[in-house]
């Protein structure tokens, strides 16, 4: 088992016939995903093939017609920001209950409001402005290069792509596979939070450890440290970027006020702390103290 | 994007919110015609940056007639005015003369996102004015907080509830205040602002609100759908280098060190950062060139470090993923050829195809000093800037 996807996950391509959308479809059709669908309005009818001819997926005009004739349970959006909002509506109003949004720019208020339509709905979606998710050797659904990651029982989560690229590198060079990793991305407004992916990697029977992935701004990282504080039990590896990002030039004072001291690099680190994770001074460690962490509890 | 105080004041009054009467100047002349325009006693000078703290760092004044006005114009217009919010400095290139307004009680009002509930949320204080930010950290319970549910704005109850807290009593007042909350929140929404902010919101001897002050910040994404906004940007306000990275699509901060950074992607961008520090050393700028590292962008970056005389040593750290590392090395190469670099070159390459990448590096008989990790990148980064490399 693994979370969010395996190797039965249906996927539709939201944005498929796009340049960014065709390219990255055939790696991860070429990396194991069942990609059962394209939608493009307006190119419904029509079948998508990429560029050596090797795949060939029907393009639909809407998502619900696309889960109407082939069943996909997932989508991974591709659409340019403008109509990236609309598109995780779409795919939610046509039952779809795993959305992954790649997109990078999309108006804030745009995911302010599909965050508030979504809530309650039990739709989880992931991004945007994100690497994607993939469960190693079953499928990938995101932009990551996929060779770098290697079947396992370690799950990681992280606001950062390259980031995410450099621990899941690590891991793997030390033998060390993962179970799931997520991309939520580094926008402000996440469709998921690094508490819920903890949450989820905590009550997945095959994630022995988590390596949690953090930046400066939010308090993301604080209420992922409460929640570890009170259940998890698997050894927490984390690593927070931004301690020595200078403060930003701004001009009101709201920031200041909302923030009340938290959402900076050392408070988030202490929080992670005092929750009882492993945390690294650099990223260069990852890979070392999950080693360290996994066999401190017999687990390697 | 931000935009100056008249510009948010324009703004506001466009909403139907209370502003003082001003006008602006771009020297001294026209600062004293405007004093003499508006006609009352006392005019206030202001200060047009992209800065708060304003009135701490001396650039809000008050004058008491039209050639004082003249005169403090001619002060601010030409310099640089630092604030704690922007230690950097500013440049002056323009002042709101503003008619002067009978203080009785100064307020503040906020709102911006609340990233914990991914909803906008107002602030509002009693205890306005200059000192807000202390009175956060000392005494959080004055700030009154209220969220605003995206799919209906603000409800009239929901200001109602501030206006209470706050104290108010007086029927005329609290429906004054009521509207103008009610119009933020509207103006949040349909301009796609991330922070509107009143500091302060004024009440006077006379018993009306007024908004002595006026910020927007508007977000970048969102500028698409808002052309005439986008015409209000000042790129004065903006660090020249910056300005040029941002012309590259590039993602530049510039910061005091002596090791120019250049990294795919912005978590490993301040990853590095942080690490050339744990190692001792300092950073001379924040630059994700993106997960497309394109030989034209890396071009663009090498440049735009180069040209900062401080930068001693370059460390480029790039995790090659679909971009794979042949083509980095490449595009390295060649915009090194290009720039005619004349400072130890650190490069730690990592990802797709890398071994083939590192060997196009050796063989390309440019001085690059490879390094086998991020660590030792940084630290080999760190040794360079010192010149013992
Ligand atoms: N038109 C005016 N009439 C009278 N007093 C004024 C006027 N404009 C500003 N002031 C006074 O000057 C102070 C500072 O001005 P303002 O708030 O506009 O600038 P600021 O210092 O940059 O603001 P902030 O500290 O919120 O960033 C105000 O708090 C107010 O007391
Ligand atoms: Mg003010």
């Amino acid at each position: 088992m693994s979370i969010l996807i395996n190797k039965n996950t249906k996927v539709v391509v939201q944005g498929l016939t796009g340049k960014e959308g065709s390219f990255h479809a055939k790696q991860c059709l070429d990396y194991g995903t069942q990609i059962v669908a394209g939608v493009t309005p307006g190119k419904g009818g029509m079948t998508w093939t990429d560029d050596e001819g090797k795949y060939k997926v029907p393009v639909f005009n809407t998502v619900e017609e696309a889960v109407k004739e082939t069943g996909a349970d997932a989508s991974l959006i591709f659409v340019p920001p403008a109509f990236a909002a609309d598109a995780i509506m779409e795919a939610a109003d046509a039952g779809i209950k795993l959305i992954v949004c790649i997109t990078e720019g999309i108006p804030v208020n745009d995911m302010v409001k599909v965050k508030r339509a979504l809530e309650g709905t039990g739709v989880r979606y992931v991004g945007p402005n994100c690497p994607g998710v993939i469960t190693p050797e079953e499928c990938k659904m995101g932009i990551m290069p996929g060779h770098i990651f290697k079947k396992g029982r370690v799950g990681i989560v992280s606001r950062s792509g390259t980031l995410t690229y450099e621990a899941a590198y690590q891991l793997t060079s030390r033998g060390i596979g993962q179970s799931t990793v997520i991309g939520i991305g580094g926008d402000p407004v996440p469709g998921t939070t690094h508490r819920e992916a903890v949450e989820m990697f905590n009550c997945d029977p095959e994630t022995d450890a988590i390596v949690l992935i953090g930046e400066i701004g939010g308090t993301m990282e604080e209420e992922a440290a409460e929640y570890i504080k009170e259940c998890v039990d698997k050894p927490v590896v984390a690593y927070i970027a931004g301690v020595t990002a200078p403060p930003g030039r701004r001009m009101g004072h709201a920031g200041a006020i909302i923030s009340g001291g938290k959402g900076d690099a050392k408070s988030k680190m202490e929080a992670l702390k005092a929750a009882g994770a492993y945390v690294c001074n650099t990223p260069a460690e990852i890979g070392e103290m999950v080693e360290k962490a996994l066999k401190e509890r017999g687990l390697l | 994007m931000k935009i100056h105080e008249y510009q948010a004041k324009e703004i506001f009054k466009k909403y139907g919110l209370p502003v003082p009467r001003g006008i602006v100047a771009h020297n001294a002349h026209e600062a004293e015609c405007a004093a003499k325009e508006l006609g009352t006693p006392v005019v206030v000078v202001k200060a047009q940056v992209h800065a708060g703290g304003r009135g701490k760092a001396g650039g809000v004044k008050l004058a008491k007639s039209p050639e004082e006005a003249g005169k403090i114009a001619a002060e601010m217009i030409g310099s640089r005015l630092r604030t704690y919010q922007n230690p950097e400095g500013l440049p002056i290139n323009c002042v709101l003369i503003e008619e002067g307004v009978n203080i009785d009680k100064e307020f503040y009002v906020g709102l911006t996102l609340d990233r914990e509930v991914s909803r906008p949320v107002f602030m509002v204080s009693a205890a306005g004015g200059m000192e807000i930010e202390e009175i956060a950290k000392t005494n959080p319970e004055l700030i009154i907080k209220e969220h605003v549910d995206p799919a209906i704005g603000l409800l009239p109850y929901q200001a109602r509830k501030i206006a209470f807290k706050i104290g108010l009593t007086d029927r005329k007042l609290i429906s004054q205040f009521v509207k103008i909350l009610m119009t933020l929140s509207k103006m949040y929404f349909e301009l796609d602002a991330s922070l509107i902010e009143i500091n302060p919101l004024v009440k006077t001897k006379e018993d009306n609100f007024i908004c002595l002050d006026a910020k927007i910040d508007f977000d970048d994404n969102a500028l698409y759908r808002h052309p005439d906004i986008q015409e209000l940007e000042d790129t004065t306000q903006i660090d020249p280098l910056e300005l040029e990275a941002k012309k590259w699509d590039l993602n530049y901060v510039r910061l005091d060190g002596n090791i120019g950074c250049m990294v795919n992607g912005a978590g490993l961008a301040m990853a590095t950062m942080d690490t050339i520090k744990f190692f001792g050393g300092e950073p001379a700028n924040f630059l994700d060139v993106g997960g497309t590292a394109t030989v034209e962008r890396v071009a663009a970056a090498f440049k735009l470090l180069l040209s900062d005389p401080k930068v001693k040593a370059i460390f480029v750290n790039i995790f090659g993923g679909i971009v794979r590392c042949d083509r980095i090395a490449g595009g390295i190469i060649e915009a090194a050829k290009q720039v005619e670099l004349d400072r130890p070159l650190i490069v730690r390459l990592e990802g797709t195809n890398v071994e083939l990448g590192r060997k196009m590096l050796e063989e390309s008989g440019l001085n690059i000093i490879p390094a086998k990790d991020m660590a030792d990148g940084a630290q080999k980064a760190v040794k360079a800037a010192k010149g013992e490399l």
